[in-house]
């Protein structure tokens, strides 16, 4: 128990992203807050080291408005490219973003169904392609599917981010399984994004063996938002414990210990 | 197209449909998850108006589920207001005598200084409908000089082609917003007697054009309290929902404008639009269309606002001026549209979206436009 509590702890179990050995596997959204004062607090309280932000949402005009200024120094930039439809306006997007400043991190977010804002992948696979090609450690959001995972994966993706229901939805993992074939398949970190509406669904999907998991709306809008931080960041300490411990097999009904071949025991 | 789904829904609701529905009726929808055409009517009948309470949790919650607690703030800018038309209800009608004029690009961009300057970064232009005065090629133009000052730029003028919006989106426009004022075919032509507007067909189709050119959002509405107000809203929503399912990639919203005084004097014989009403109107919206962009203009009270704000509202004007020229003064102000009840200029109605524990959004949206194809 001891020797898991210590590496979790340790750099022996930090995830390795675009060259950065991440300690926390949290990464924490910007964007629904009340007001930008409480930001720096949530983030705090989350122990998160990625922070993803719309970039149409920088408000670059209005130094008191603009979200970059409340997040501390050492946070490592996630801009997302919320609001792109096509590939062409995602990369776009990804390289303002980075003339701006905002490091070499993206999360390809491109959407062209405003009723459940789901990823367009062939899209997502076509933006991935291009600016990892151009050195960008590229995040893509997407509906998790084996296929477009794959194509992700060879298009130079640094993980892959399955969604666990539409964005906003606080629905939790109702693609769970699909995104346990994706953590068997595809040997990139995958990051469960969006739909995680509780603490105890990051603790779920970490069990399952995500790498991470992207946590916005829960946060944000939740009754206290950093105390809502705080229980995400110790489920997904405690889900990826559970992960690395090994859970036992779980069973529908109590079952005797050897019900059918308890008879080889009996000497004979 | 929408005008099908109109004549089929005022079969199907009928006024002795409307007239039954009753509180077990409201209290059902108010259990579903997704509503149906038929939930939305029952919602703006008068058997809802007794359930404006769970309705406000329900849509509140909605919100903030969707938006998070913020509102994005716009302001509107009129370029011109010369017209052609006779709407009985607006200043701007062509036989009212009122100071016309229309602003030179320079005076264009003095007024969007003087905008950018208050923090706004969302633009809505707006001109009266006058082919000659204020054509799509000045409209261009007036976008152009404008698009640097501005995070995104909105229309709303009359109903243009398909090909006239697609040279503007490619100019810099990002949003469409055109009211089909009354969705009651009747109630359309009295009130339009005269000028294109008359073309009732040409109106509603035009969210289509503006969608198929590329533009990436589009706001309708009704002028409630033209005509029958529950009808209106009804139809309104559902040509929301119709742009939404037909243009996926398109962000629909809705705007709630009432009648406003104005300089004229037109009365409508219909039923005015209470502050029950009014509220009702937005909570049936949200309900009906979870993620669907909800619009309050400054045509409402100060108190109003601020009481309707956290009630499904996703966006607001701030500091704006319905006169020609209004915001940097140039030396020919035009009379103004309609008479605005909450004049606060803008970092008194921020103040008041921070008291209420709102997030005030100047900014949310980005030129995404420039032509860079992936692999250039």
């Amino acid at each position: 128990m001891n020797d898991i509590m210590q590496s979790v702890n340790k750099t022996d179990d930090s995830l390795l992203i675009g060259g950065v050995n991440l300690l926390s596997r949290l990464f924490v959204g910007t964007g629904k807050f009340s007001s930008h004062e409480i930001v720096p607090r949530v983030l705090e309280a989350s122990g998160t080291q990625v922070v993803t932000m719309a970039l149409r949402r920088v408000d670059w005009k209005n130094p008191q408005e603009n979200i970059l200024n409340y997040l501390p120094q050492n946070t490592i930039l996630l801009p997302n490219t919320s609001g792109a439809r096509t590939a062409e306006e995602a990369v776009r997007i990804a390289r303002l973003a980075q003339s701006a400043g905002c490091g070499n991190w993206v999360k390809i977010e491109v959407v062209q169904d405003q009723r459940y804002l789901l990823p367009d992948n062939w899209e997502t696979i076509r933006a991935t392609e291009q600016l990892a090609k151009e050195g960008f450690v590229v995040l893509p959001y997407m509906s998790p599917d084996l296929g477009a995972a794959k194509r992700l994966q060879d298009a130079g993706a640094a993980a892959i981010m399955p969604l666990g229901a539409p964005i906003g939805s606080n629905r939790g993992l109702q693609t769970k399984e699909l995104i346990r074939i994706l953590i068997e398949e595809i040997s990139l970190p995958i990051i469960v994004d969006a739909g995680i509406g509780r603490p105890s669904e990051a603790a779920e999907a970490m069990e399952m063996g995500a790498a991470a998991v992207l946590v916005n709306t829960a946060i944000a809008t939740a009754g206290d938002p950093v105390f809502m931080a705080q229980a995400f960041r110790l489920a997904v300490s405690a889900g990826r414990l559970g992960y690395l411990a090994g859970p036992g097999e779980r069973r529908v009904a109590a079952e005797a210990s050897s019900p059918l071949t308890g008879f080889l025991q009996e000497g004979n | 197209m929408f005008y099908e789904q109109i004549t089929e829904w005022q079969q199907r609701l009928p006024e002795s449909s409307w007239a039954s529905f009753n509180g077990a009726d409201v209290e059902r929808v108010l259990v579903r998850e997704t509503l149906r055409p038929q939930d939305l009517a029952i919602l703006l009948s008068s058997a809802a108006s007794s359930y404006l309470e769970p309705m406000a949790k329900k849509a509140q919650a909605l919100t903030i589920r969707h938006f998070g607690r913020t509102i994005s703030l716009f302001t509107p800018l009129y370029l011109a207001n010369f017209c052609s038309n006779s709407c009985l209800y607006c200043s701007f009608h062509t036989g009212n005598d009122i100071v016309r004029c229309k602003l030179t690009v320079e005076q264009v961009i003095q007024e969007g200084e003087a905008i950018s300057s208050t923090g706004l970064q969302h633009l809505l232009l707006l001109t009266g409908e006058s082919r000659t005065q204020s054509g799509p090629a000045y409209m261009e133009e007036c976008v152009r000089a404008l698009r640097p000052m501005f995070a995104s730029l909105g229309l709303e003028v009359y109903p243009l082609s398909t090909e006239e919006y697609r040279r503007l989106y490619e100019a810099g426009i990002d949003s469409v917003t055109l009211f089909q004022e009354t969705y009651d075919e009747i109630t359309y032509a009295k009130v339009h007697p005269a000028g294109p507007k008359r073309n009732y067909h040409n109106r509603l189709e035009a969210p289509d054009r503006a969608c198929e050119a590329g533009i990436s959002s589009v706001n309708i509405g009704a002028l409630l309290g033209l005509s029958d107000w529950p009808r209106d809203a009804f139809y309104s929503a559902l040509h929301a929902d119709y742009l939404q399912r037909n243009y996926p990639g398109v962000e629909v919203s809705i705007s709630v404008p009432r009648l406003r005084p104005y300089a004229g004097s037109f009365n409508s014989s219909a039923t005015p639009v209470t502050d029950a009403g009014l509220l009702q109107i937005i909570l049936a919206y949200r309900l009906f269309l979870p993620r669907a962009g909800l619009t309050l203009s400054t045509r409402e009270s100060p108190q109003m606002r601020e009481n309707l704000l956290s009630l499904g509202i996703t966006r607001m004007s701030a500091g704006a001026l319905t006169s020609v020229g209004g915001y940097s003064k140039t030396e020919n102000v035009g009379s103004a549209q309609f008479e605005i009840a909450d004049e606060r200029p803008v970092p008194d109605v921020v103040r008041m979206i921070r008291a209420k524990g709102y997030l005030p959004n100047f900014c949310d949206w980005m030129n995404m436009r420039e032509r860079n194809g992936v692999g250039q």
